[in-house]
Order: structure tokens, then C-alpha cells, then sequence
């Protein structure tokens, strides 16, 4: 949406610098895997992974030349055999965190599961402060407040 | 001469906001039942300041309509071979536009308060001026020192370097405003938080003072939201509706605030309760926006490249930011403890439902805010991650889930106090129907548990938000309540839109060479030919696809693959078959050196729901806003009615009856 | 009267946030992917020739000492701004060699020799694929690669001439 009327206005300054070239896609680029079922996993994690070349978005939603042969890796490493697991790492190995929009439980993305689960706790507290502890009085004590 | 005027006009409008901000904190000075003879200037002052406000957003305008090019903004962003349209349009296409309509938009919001409100005590509404004086000064002060709008360039520009293709789309023409609108009628709701924290006024009166303010940005945030998401599924290409993008994820968080403060603020005027609560969801709402503002132009967060990467006016921003958020949250953290607590309530009730769905909502926005700023945070340790779909969808359906539940019982509910065994027979229907679909549509095949989920909630919640109505005279129920019903339906509908999106899409890319066809779902895709063809800014291969559905008469659809010259750019234009149970989404992309085509189809049922679901919530609070204002002019005209008779009576020397309180 | 501890708890998330903003926005921002093979041994990869006047590259050509791996397409136009930089590094006994990203052998050839030819082999990745195993986000990108093979630098972007020593001391680092 807006991300793209704001996002695209720098990425369109610096566009002329970095012509694009000419060559066809490689040949996973634009084509399926003729196994629906291969496909639907190479396409779940493409839709995981993170455009190197352009604004936040992923590979599956990318015109970019890189994130067409990043999707010519993907499927056909999977018809390979590999799983969309091995890829992801294969990836994050090359690239860091930074290419994987699933965030891994690591030394460095613990609070983005450590934090939800003290929001859970949070409200849990909030609610039962609020509501947990008014059934006793709210009788008497109801029109008097 | 016509851009001087904006900048003079801007200048006094300014000089106006702190005439406004003195006048109004003047009125808070007044001894009790006295009249400040400064405060007599604050109204006066917000309503000429409007005008002059919107009097230089018209004049950049008209710059953008000629394409005046020795205007340093039209030059670097506008074309004179544009249509007018996008002329238009581009004026909000870049930072310093679109800030002079945030302030046009905030000045005009200040003008309506100070024009229409006489409710409030005027204690009370001189604090809210004065507060919303005080936020526009600052803004101005930004689009004055930091981004001037109307600067000149010494030479003019023999042609302008043109707008973003991607822009020059007619979802610019109505998305932007109307965010920026909902953005900035937040505003309104901070001021008046502010205004009754700092008078101790926070009451039921002036509730319904601030809920027409909220209800009407939630109804254009919620429109904005709806339009930027439809613009970016047909823009874009791919087919995504919404990515978790941060730019998009500033105009969700101020949403999700907002939705939380009108329920809030809701019960506060019906029932007295959640003083603090609706305050403190006034502060935050409008916080959001300025944040979103923020993470959108200071180019601090690597995916929002916004328009102005530019790190001193992000320091500007970030100053302002901690003016008006720090500043409110110590205000309230010093005067909150004051405001006497409001009515009680039983855990089972209309409000405890609210209650549980506010804490829901604030959740949610948590985990949104966490997510989107997590990124800066690794950045400061010079670690790069990225927060995408995996990590929001699941983690915000942990509070989506039962906050959906809830949202189904919550209207059925009596206020303050109600027994499960009322509700008995809906609870098992709606349970029924939750298992139900899950169970039926598990039985066809298998699907994600997300969108498996929405599909069962989105039926209960379908039903669950009419029952409201059941048994009840269908003429005699009061439009808010229908704004309610058609708002809740409208949720819905857009969860069965997004659910039906995620499990049952199908898409088919391929290679085609011009008179071959390709099978998706029901349809036969045969493409006719390819022809390039010219528009005023730009050329285009444009496909003819011929779609036909299980062997009807075709129908021609005609994707483009288009190139402007100014700036050079290439974009792809979907075409769309839009069908009452879905749409067929085609666009075309390059040809391989065999002379085939790239063609990319998808076949998503029931992904317009998405969009109708979006309108049907805006349209439930359009309905909300006319009920409430309705109620309230009876209830003027009644009290007006009330007076002149007791004035008439007192005319005529009968003693006047004593009010039976 | 509540307790108004609890309401001071709003303004504390942003004051972090506002500390951590206001950081930010004094460092530098640099929108580069870094590689993280740095310290990993080049995957094992063999490049057939990007044009007819040199030898295509393969992972066996890094050996004997420390070299330059540039990579570079004749569409990009940084890579024009770096070809007298990477003629600077040649004539100081640097041996590069290029791996050209998505190109065509004519186009090769022909931007060689517009802008000089520094390199000793140049592999012809079509599809990008030597590019992705060794991490390189974009063109143009130099690895200093030492002579087991192992990635031991990564300069992104087009070489600027003071880049220029800074690599020749990675090179002798390298050895």
C-alpha cells in the first residue's frame, strides 16, 4: 500500500544507477514446478524469504532479476529433493537473518518471542485487575463508585 | 506571487496557533465564573488558522496543476506531460506535500472543533485548543524550518523529473488523503484527552463530545487501510493484499489504537466506566500517527525508504515526537491518579467484553510496534534481521483469536452485569458454527490453520453480528445500532475474504506463445495476440487474454506491461475479471528469447470480500457517527425546548417548578 | 486514589524507543546486505568463460596466493566507475578475477574494451548462482579471497580509489 508511493521514491532515485539487464530469467524464475505439491512448498517459502535488491518485499512478490534467480534457486533446490528448511539455512548462511522474514529463536531475535510472551502475561494481569476481582463487590459496591 | 502567498499564509496561520495556544491555556487562568479576557481569542484564532492552513496546501496545489517549475518541489516531482489528474495527485506524491496536507488536515480539524463544539465547559475546551494549538505550531514549525513546501529554485527548471509510475495511479488520488485525514482527526481525540485530563473533566458529557471525532478517523483510517491495500494488490503485480511492510504497519497501528479508543470512549459516555483507560487510548491513538509519521520520513527503519531520508528532519520529528508523546504520557502519568474511577461493572458484561476486546486490541498493536521496531533495535548492534508474515500472522492471531470469540458474545451481552444462562442458546450456535466450518472444510482438504481458523470464526462472527437484532423491531432500532451490526458483519466478511485468499488460491505462471492457452481453476486462458500501445507518459505491451469460464462466452481481459520514460521505470498493470466469487488476476510480464510470453495468472475466491469487509466496517461507522449525532441535536432541540419554556414560565411570574432530582 | 506507579509505565517503552530513534539517526546508514561467508572457504563452483578472450572461473583458479574476486556485470554503472581502480589494483600485481552477472559475451567484450581489462578469467554466471552461494547482494562486489580458498573481505559497492590500499592491505593480511 502507502509503502509503496513512500518506499519506491528512493529506490526509483537510485534506479537509473543500476541499469537492468537484459537477459531472460533463469528458467525457475517465472515457471512452476510441475508438481503441485513441490510447488506449493517452494512457493510457502518463497513467500518467507526477503529480496535482497529491493524494499521489503519478498521474492515471491519481486520483478528484481535477483529475486527471480533467488526463486530459480528455491525451486530447483526443492526438486532436488532439499527441504524448504535446508534452503532457508542454506541462505541464512550466506546472507544472515537478514534474508528470512521467519525469525529463528537465536542470541539475537530472543525478545521478539520472549516480549509476546510477556504481553501475554501483561494482559493477563491487566484482565484479571479489572475484571477478575469485581464479582464479589459488584452488588453492593457497584452504584456507590 | 501565488506560492509567496502559501508561505505568507502558512506563516500567519503559525503566528495563529500560538495565539491559540496562549488564549486557550489563558482560559484555564480564569477565576471560577469569570471569563479569562485572553481567553476569548482561541476559537477565533483555530477557525481563521484553518483556512489559512488549507488556503497554502490550495496554492501548492494550483503550483502542481500549472506545473510552476521554478518551484524547487513541482520541478523535482511533477512533469508538465503528466495528465492533470496526476498533477494533481503528485502534489501529496513527496515529503513536503504531503506534511502541508497533514497540516492542512490538522489546522481544518482544529477549525470544525472550534466552530461546532459549544458543549464542552469552556475551561475544558480552552485546554483542548490550546493543546491543539500547540501540536500545530510544532508541525508548522517543521514544514517552515525544516521542509518548506514553497521553495523557489534561482533558475527555474526547463522541465520537472517527473512522479513515480507506481504513483500515478488513481488509488494516490484517494488513499493518502484519507489516511492523512484519519491520521490527523486523531488529533482532535489527543487534544480533547488532553484538554479533559488537564481540566479533570473526564465524564460521559465530554465522551460524546470526542466520540464523533473518534468514530469519524476511525472511519477514514479504516477506508485509507482498505484503499492502500486494494491499490497494492492490483499495483503491485504479485497478487499480496497486505505484507506487514512497516509503512504499512504505521497505518495498522493507529487503526487498531483507534478501533480500541471508540469502544472505549463508547463506554464511557454510555456507561461512565473506563475514565482512565479512554484517556489514556486518546493519547496513545494519536501517538501512533505521529510515530508512523516518524518511521515513515526519518528513513530510520531500512524498508521505509521514505520520501525524505533525510536524518535532520527525522531528528525535527523526533523532537516533536518527544514533546507531544513524552509530554502527554507524563501529564497523564501526574494527573491520571486523579480522575476518579468510574462506574464498576461484573467481569460478564457488555463493558467486560469491551474491556477484554481493549486489551486485545492494545495487544495486538504491541506485538505490530515490537515487530516493526525490532529491526532498529538489532541494527543498533550492527545485527540485521527481518520480521516479515511468519512472525505477525501467528503471533497477532494469539490475540486476534479471542478477541474475535469475544467480539461475537460481547454485543449480546446486557451492560454491567449478565448471567451465561441467557445466552446459552447463542453461545452453543455460535461454538456450533466455529467447530462446524472448521470441521466441514478440514474434510475437503488440507489447509493452513490460520486461514482454517478465520474461516470458522469468520462464519460465527457473521452470524453472531446480527443476533443482536434478533427479536427486535427491525424500524425501531436505532441507526448506531446498525452501525454496530453492519461493522461487526463487515469483519466478517473481510476475515472470510482473507481466509478464503489464503486457502484456496491457485496460481499459474507460465510461458505462453501467443494463441496458446493455459488452464487455472475453471478458466481457459488463450492469449490473442500482444501489441504495443502509448499513453501520454508512457508505452506498454498490452496482452489480449481471452478468459473463458468453464467453456461461457469469453471475456477480454488486457494486462500491460508498461515503461515510462520520466522517470524511466517500468511497472506491470494487472487486469482484473472480477466475478461475485473471486478474481482472476493476469498480468503480463517479458518475452523469452523463444518469442513466448510471461504470463501470470491467479484465481483467488472471494478475495474482493477482503475490500467489500473494509467498506461495509467504514460504512457501520458512517451510520454510528449519523445515529450518534442525531440523538444528540434531538436531545439539544429537547433542552432548548426545556429552557425556553421554563423561561416562558418564569415570564410569567408562576413560580418556577422545582427539576425532580 | 490508585497506585501511580503504574501510570508512569506508558512513557518507559518510549523512552527506550526514543533514545534507540535518536541513536539511530546519528549513525551512518548503510543499506548493504553483508555476506556472512567471510571466514568460509569459496563453495565449490565452475564458471564457463563470459566471452571469448578469457578463461571462465572455477573455485580450483584461487590458489597460490591471495586474489580478488570482483563481481560485476556490463550493465551496471558502477562498474564503469570502478574499472580504473581495479586497472590501479592490476598494475600493483593484484591478480582479479571476474565473475559477470546475468551478461552477454558481446557485451563483455565490448565493455572490456571501453573500460580496460583487468582480469584474468572471467566466469559467466547467468543465473546468478556463484553470486548467491558466496552471499554478494548485488553488483559490483569485491571478495578478497586467500590462497586456500577461503573468503576473507567483502567490499560492496563500486571500489572508490581510496578503497584502493585498504583492499591491497586485506590481500597482504590474506597471505
Amino acid at each position: 500500500m502507502i509503502r509503496w508511493w513512500l518506499a519506491l521514491v528512493l529506490a526509483l532515485a537510485a534506479l537509473p544507477l543500476a541499469a537492468q539487464d537484459t537477459m531472460p530469467p533463469a528458467p525457475y524464475a517465472y515457471n512452476q514446478l510441475s508438481d503441485p505439491k513441490l510447488e506449493a512448498e517452494a512457493s510457502a517459502l518463497m513467500h518467507t524469504l526477503r529480496c535482497l535488491k529491493c524494499q521489503s518485499q519478498s521474492i515471491a512478490d519481486s520483478d528484481a532479476p535477483m529475486a527471480g534467480d533467488m526463486r530459480h534457486q528455491v525451486r530447483s533446490r526443492i526438486l532436488a529433493g532439499e527441504s524448504p528448511e535446508q534452503i532457508r539455512s542454506w541462505l541464512i548462511a550466506r546472507y544472515g537473518d537478514y534474508v528470512s522474514y521467519e525469525p529463528e529463536v537465536s542470541s539475537t531475535t530472543w525478545p521478539l518471542f520472549a516480549i509476546p510472551v510477556l504481553v501475554i502475561l501483561i494482559v493477563a494481569g491487566v484482565l484479571l485487575r479489572r475484571l477478575g476481582r469485581r464479582r464479589s463487590d459488584d452488588d453492593n459496591a457497584g452504584e456507590a463508585a | 506571487m501565488i506560492p509567496e502567498i502559501g508561505l505568507a499564509a502558512l506563516w500567519l496561520a503559525a503566528a495563529l496557533a500560538v495565539l491559540q495556544m496562549v488564549s486557550g491555556a489563558a482560559s484555564l487562568r480564569a477565576a471560577p465564573g469569570e471569563v479569562n479576557p485572553l481567553a476569548i481569542y482561541a476559537r477565533p484564532a483555530a477557525i481563521v488558522q484553518a483556512f489559512l492552513a488549507v488556503l497554502a496546501f490550495a496554492t501548492l496545489l494550483y503550483s502542481f496543476a500549472v506545473t510552476d517549475l521554478s518551484l524547487k518541489l513541482v520541478a523535482s516531482n511533477s512533469h508538465s506531460m503528466k495528465p492533470l489528474i496526476y498533477k494533481l495527485t503528485g502534489t501529496w506524491g513527496n515529503h513536503e506535500g504531503s506534511m502541508l496536507l497533514w497540516v492542512g488536515v490538522l489546522a481544518a480539524s482544529g477549525g470544525l472543533l472550534s466552530a461546532f463544539e459549544k458543549r464542552l465547559p469552556d475551561r475544558t475546551m480552552g485546554a483542548t485548543l490550546a493543546v491543539q494549538g500547540f501540536v500545530a505550531l510544532g508541525f508548522y514549525a517543521f514544514l517552515l524550518l525544516a521542509s518548506n513546501p514553497f521553495e523557489r529554485l534561482p533558475v527555474a527548471a526547463a522541465e520537472g523529473s517527473g512522479l513515480n509510475p507506481l504513483l500515478q495511479d488513481i488509488g494516490l488520488a484517494i488513499h493518502p488523503p484519507t489516511l492523512y485525514a484519519g491520521y490527523v482527526g486523531l488529533s482532535v481525540a489527543f487534544s480533547l484527552a488532553m484538554g479533559a485530563l488537564l481540566t479533570r473533566e473526564v465524564n460521559p458529557a465530554f465522551a460524546r463530545v470526542m466520540r464523533p471525532w473518534v468514530l469519524g478517523a476511525w472511519v477514514l483510517l479504516t477506508l485509507g487501510i482498505t484503499a492502500g491495500s486494494y491499490w497494492a494488490y492490483y499495483e503491485l503485480g504479485w497478487g499480496g493484499w497486505w505484507f506487514w511492510d512497516p509503512v504499512e504497519n504505521a497505518s495498522l497501528m493507529p487503526w487498531l489504537a483507534a478501533t480500541a479508543l471508540m469502544h472505549s470512549v463508547s463506554v464511557l459516555a454510555a456507561r461512565d466506566a473506563l475514565r482512565t483507560w479512554t484517556i489514556m487510548l486518546g493519547v496513545l491513538a494519536f501517538s501512533m500517527s505521529m510515530l508512523g509519521t516518524f518511521l515513515v520520513r526519518s528513513g530510520v527503519l531500512t524498508s521505509v525508504h521514505a520520501f525524505a531520508v533525510d536524518p535532520e528532519r527525522g531528528a525535527f520529528i523526533l523532537g516533536l515526537l518527544g514533546i507531544y508523546i513524552g509530554g502527554a504520557f507524563t501529564i497523564f502519568a501526574l494527573r491520571a491518579g486523579a480522575v476518579a474511577e468510574g462506574k464498576r461493572f461484573a467481569a460478564l458484561s457488555r463493558e467486560g467484553a469491551l474491556v477484554f476486546n481493549n486489551v486485545m486490541l492494545s495487544a495486538i498493536l504491541a506485538i505490530v510496534l515490537l515487530g516493526t521496531l525490532y529491526p532498529l533495535l538489532t541494527e543498533a548492534f550492527d545485527v540485521r534481521v527481518s520480521v516479515g508474515p511468519p512472525y505477525f500472522n501467528p503471533a497477532s492471531a494469539i490475540f486476534a483469536i479471542p478477541m474475535l470469540l469475544v467480539m461475537a458474545v460481547g454485543p449480546l451481552l446486557r451492560w454491567k452485569s449478565d448471567k451465561p444462562a441467557r445466552l446459552q442458546f447463542e453461545l452453543a450456535l455460535i461454538a456450533a458454527l466455529v467447530i462446524g466450518v472448521i470441521a466441514l472444510v478440514s474434510f475437503f482438504g488440507q489447509y493452513p490453520l490460520l486461514p482454517l481458523l478465520g474461516l470458522g470464526l469468520a462464519a460465527a462472527l457473521a452470524v453472531a453480528a446480527v443476533l443482536p437484532l434478533k427479536g427486535r423491531k427491525l424500524t425501531r432500532v436505532p441507526v448506531a445500532t446498525w452501525g454496530m451490526v453492519i461493522a461487526h458483519f463487515g469483519i466478517a466478511v473481510s476475515l472470510f475474504g482473507m481466509a478464503c485468499e489464503g486457502a484456496f488460491s491457485e496460481e499459474r505462471l507460465a510461458a505462453v506463445a501467443v494463441g496458446g492457452t493455459e488452464q487455472i481453476d475453471d478458466f481457459k486462458v488463450t492469449l490473442d495476440s500482444v501489441m504495443p500501445i502509448a499513453g501520454p507518459n508512457w508505452t506498454a505491451m498490452q496482452a489480449q487474454l481471452s478468459v473463458s469460464d468453464n467453456g461461457a462466452a469469453p471475456v477480454i481481459l488486457d494486462p500491460q506491461a508498461r515503461t515510462f520514460w520520466s522517470p524511466p521505470q517500468s511497472t506491470s498493470e494487472s487486469a482484473l475479471l472480477t466475478k461475485w466469487d473471486g478474481q482472476l488476476y493476469a498480468v503480463i510480464g517479458n518475452q523469452a528469447e523463444d518469442g513466448r510470453w510471461q504470463i501470470r495468472l491467479w484465481w483467488k475466491p472471494f478475495v474482493t470480500f477482503i475490500w467489500y469487509g473494509g467498506i461495509l466496517v467504514a460504512l457501520g461507522g458512517v451510520l454510528a457517527i449519523a445515529g450518534r449525532v442525531r440523538v444528540d441535536v434531538k436531545r439539544r432541540v429537547a433542552s432548548a425546548k426545556g429552557a425556553r419554556r421554563r423561561a416562558d414560565v418564569e415570564a410569567l411570574g408562576a413560580p418556577a417548578p422545582v427539576p425532580a432530582e | 486514589m490508585r497506585s501511580r506507579l503504574f501510570l508512569w509505565v506508558p512513557l518507559l517503552p518510549f523512552a527506550f524507543f526514543a533514545g534507540l530513534a535518536a541513536f539511530m539517526l546519528t549513525q551512518p546508514k548503510d543499506e548493504f546486505v553483508e555476506s556472512t561467508m567471510i571466514g568460509q572457504p569459496l563453495p565449490a563452483f565452475a564458471l564457463d568463460p563470459a566471452f571469448d578472450g578469457l578463461p571462465g572461473a572455477s573455485k580450483a583458479d584461487f590458489t597460490g596466493k591471495p586474489k580478488l574476486l570482483n563481481v560485476w556485470a556490463s550493465w551496471c554503472l558502477p562498474c564503469i566507475a570502478e574499472a580504473p581502480q581495479l586497472e590501479a589494483l592490476n598494475r600493483q600485481g593484484v591478480e582479479i578475477i571476474g565473475i559477470a552477472i546475468r551478461d552477454r559475451p558481446e557485451d563483455v567484450a565490448n565493455f572490456l574494451s571501453k573500460y580496460g581489462n583487468p582480469y584474468t578469467r572471467i566466469g559467466s554466471d547467468k543465473i546468478s548462482e556463484v553470486q548467491l552461494a558466496i552471499g554478494s547482494s548485488g553488483v559490483p562486489e569485491t571478495f578478497v579471497i586467500d590462497a586456500r580458498g577461503v573468503i576473507r573481505y567483502q567490499k560492496i559497492g563500486d571500489i572508490r580509489p581510496e578503497d584502493v590500499p585498504v583492499l591491497l592491505a586485506e590481500l597482504e593480511k590474506a597471505k
